[in-house]
């Protein structure tokens, strides 16, 4: 019995390690195609182990751009991808926050159909309204604008939702205290409830940001300027059609460097990371 | 619901409401609508003239061979992609739940692929199997398979499948991770006592108190499928070759920007929300269902 468990044992460790080399290889692929030459990739004859062109690649990617084409250098698309997934995040936050405050603390004719107009946009994606959506975001004038990467996709009925069911929780008394000391709305907001919602905002801001970094449907139709496009426009572009013209290294350095972004938050924040994830499925 | 003491106030809760509102209204309400009067419309070639037809625009769709065969190819999608990432998962998840040394490392190095984008997936596994110079490529080869993805429409299929299962493994081992903790650990004692060995343990007692977890999975799995791969799909086949990797959103996509069909592609929009309607649906109905669990 007891030998049996050490074979179960081993065994399961073995599967775990089975599940980790076949979930981490094509990074560690690319990570590999990322550090060698180009010739040598193209030919099929790529080492799997690390090249000496890691510093020239990662130059190259971040600074220069691939040459083939006229296209923008990484570090552009870095920045335009980190302003659009910190505005989605930090909006879809304060929006979110917002609207569950006045759901839930304030009484006003029609709450309930607001909150249900919120609600229902959760069965509205953007892939149900593909060019009705583009169609408005370019009257408004916000094609190849941040504010047109961000603003679409600002609305959050998870959020409401979230705040909506955390706010239900926070006992009466603390309200008719704060009211006792003369606090306003405003007050109560600010000084009550936002410190109690810490741990939700950031729990939320670690999945937002994730969804905020890896969007592409909607960036691939709003930008058309190589200097306002996101990180994951711009790998689709690198790839040209026919093998030969492609960079592979350099692309490869750019899946990394988009991939680095996200991959470390929910490394180095995994508790918030696993919170988040749970409590936004509810 | 709501609380016994609030703020009484005529105008602050509609201003706390309206940026939200305003942007659910301009971003999602009218598109949504534009889409549905759109798909009652026909336009001619050159934009100048519309007439209402009714329902044309959906008896056209529901008799064309094209959309049907995209309907079949996501589902099918569907299924390959749930099937293949949950049992991976759930294997995984059933040997991280064991007392080893080590589970929260272990754990970390399943999570992170939850966090690269679909796009990227796509480029990642085209380098991997691509026919001139993928390293997995050569290795079918070698073995005497003619691998050529950007020819044969299953082949291309099957990578598709295989990208976006590999994606989606750290979403579901986390939560059959979660749903296994979640069983009390003298159940399976009180199995072991009665001399139950380990594999007719897990039929019996853990898998069907796992069935909550599996159900939600496979919701949450199907919206993936039809959804997020597109960004996989429109880096590694662009929906061909020969639409055999064509999903029901890409279709939309790829039509609208042919500039084709205004209508078709308004009413095969309609018919996503639809399908999206119902899997709500069925998800929150669940999640009710978890709750007086």
């Amino acid at each position: 019995m007891v030998e049996n468990e050490g074979i179960r044992r081993y065994l399961a460790h073995a599967i775990l390690w089975i599940g980790i080399a076949v979930v981490a290889f094509p990074v560690y692929l690319a990570f590999i195609a990322s550090t060698q030459d180009n010739a040598a990739i193209a030919n099929g004859q790529m080492s799997l182990l690390p090249g000496g062109h890691f510093i020239e690649t990662y130059y190259k990617t971040l600074f220069v751009g691939s040459s083939g084409t006229t296209r923008e250098p990484v570090g552009t698309m870095l920045l335009n991808s980190l302003v659009m997934a910190l505005s989605i995040a930090l909006g879809k936050i304060a929006i979110s926050l917002l609207s569950a405050y006045a759901i839930v603390f304030f009484r006003f004719p029609f709450r309930m159909t607001v909150f249900w107009i919120i609600f229902i946009t959760l069965m509205l994606p953007v892939e149900v309204r593909i060019y009705p959506t583009y169609k408005i975001a370019a009257d408004l004038n916000l094609l190849d604008s941040y504010s047109g990467l961000a603003l679409p996709l600002i609305a959050s009925a998870t959020a409401t939702l979230l705040f909506r069911q955390f706010f239900m929780t926070v006992p009466d008394e603390l309200m008719e205290a704060s009211r006792i000391d003369g606090a306003g709305p405003f007050r109560f907001f600010k000084d009550t409830l936002l410190p109690l919602s810490r741990t939700n905002m950031a729990a939320l801001f670690v999945i937002l940001f994730i969804y905020g970094w890896n969007q592409y449907l909607w960036p691939l139709l709003i930008t058309t300027r190589d200097d306002m496009q996101t990180i994951q426009i711009g790998i689709r572009k690198m790839i040209v059609t026919s093998d030969a013209l492609t960079e592979w290294p350099v692309v490869m350095a750019t899946s990394i460097l988009a991939m680095l972004p996200p991959v470390a938050v929910v490394i180095v924040m995994q508790k918030l990371f696993v919170r988040g994830l749970v409590e936004t499925e509810k | 619901m709501q609380k016994q003491s609030v703020f009484t106030s005529r105008s602050l809760p509609w201003l706390l409401i309206a940026p939200q509102m305003l942007i659910v209204l301009v971003f999602f309400y009218w598109p949504a609508a534009q889409a549905v009067w759109q798909s009652f419309l026909l336009q001619d070639a050159f934009g100048l003239s519309t007439t209402f037809i009714w329902f044309e625009n959906y008896s056209d769709l529901l008799a064309d061979p094209d959309y049907f065969a995209a309907v079949v190819r996501t589902f099918v999608f569907a299924a390959a992609i749930g099937v293949s990432s949950l049992s991976a998962a759930l294997l995984l998840a059933v040997m991280a739940d064991k007392p080893l040394r080590g589970v929260g490392v272990y754990r970390t190095l399943l999570i992170w692929p939850y966090a690269v984008a679909p796009p990227v997936v796509g480029v990642l596994w085209l380098f991997m199997l691509n026919p001139s110079l993928g390293v997995l490529a050569h290795g079918l080869r070698a073995m005497g398979l003619d691998w050529n993805p950007l020819l044969n429409g299953n082949q291309a299929a099957l990578l598709i499948i295989l990208a976006s299962a590999w994606k989606q493994i750290s979403y579901n081992f986390l939560f059959f991770l979660a749903g296994l903790q979640g069983i009390p650990k003298s159940v399976h004692e009180a199995a072991a006592i009665d001399g139950a060995r380990p594999v007719r343990r897990f039929w019996t007692i853990t898998f069907p108190l796992l069935t909550p977890t599996i159900f939600f999975l496979i919701v949450i799995n199907v919206v993936y499928a039809f959804f997020d791969t597109f960004g996989i799909i429109d880096t590694m086949t662009r929906g061909g070759p020969a639409k055999a990797t064509e999903t029901l959103v890409y279709k939309v996509y790829s039509d609208g920007l042919l500039g084709g069909n205004l209508g078709s592609s308004a009413a095969q929009s309609v018919i996503l929300m639809g399908i999206v309607i119902v899997l709500t649906a069925i998800q929150f109905r669940f999640v009710e269902r978890k709750v007086t669990y």
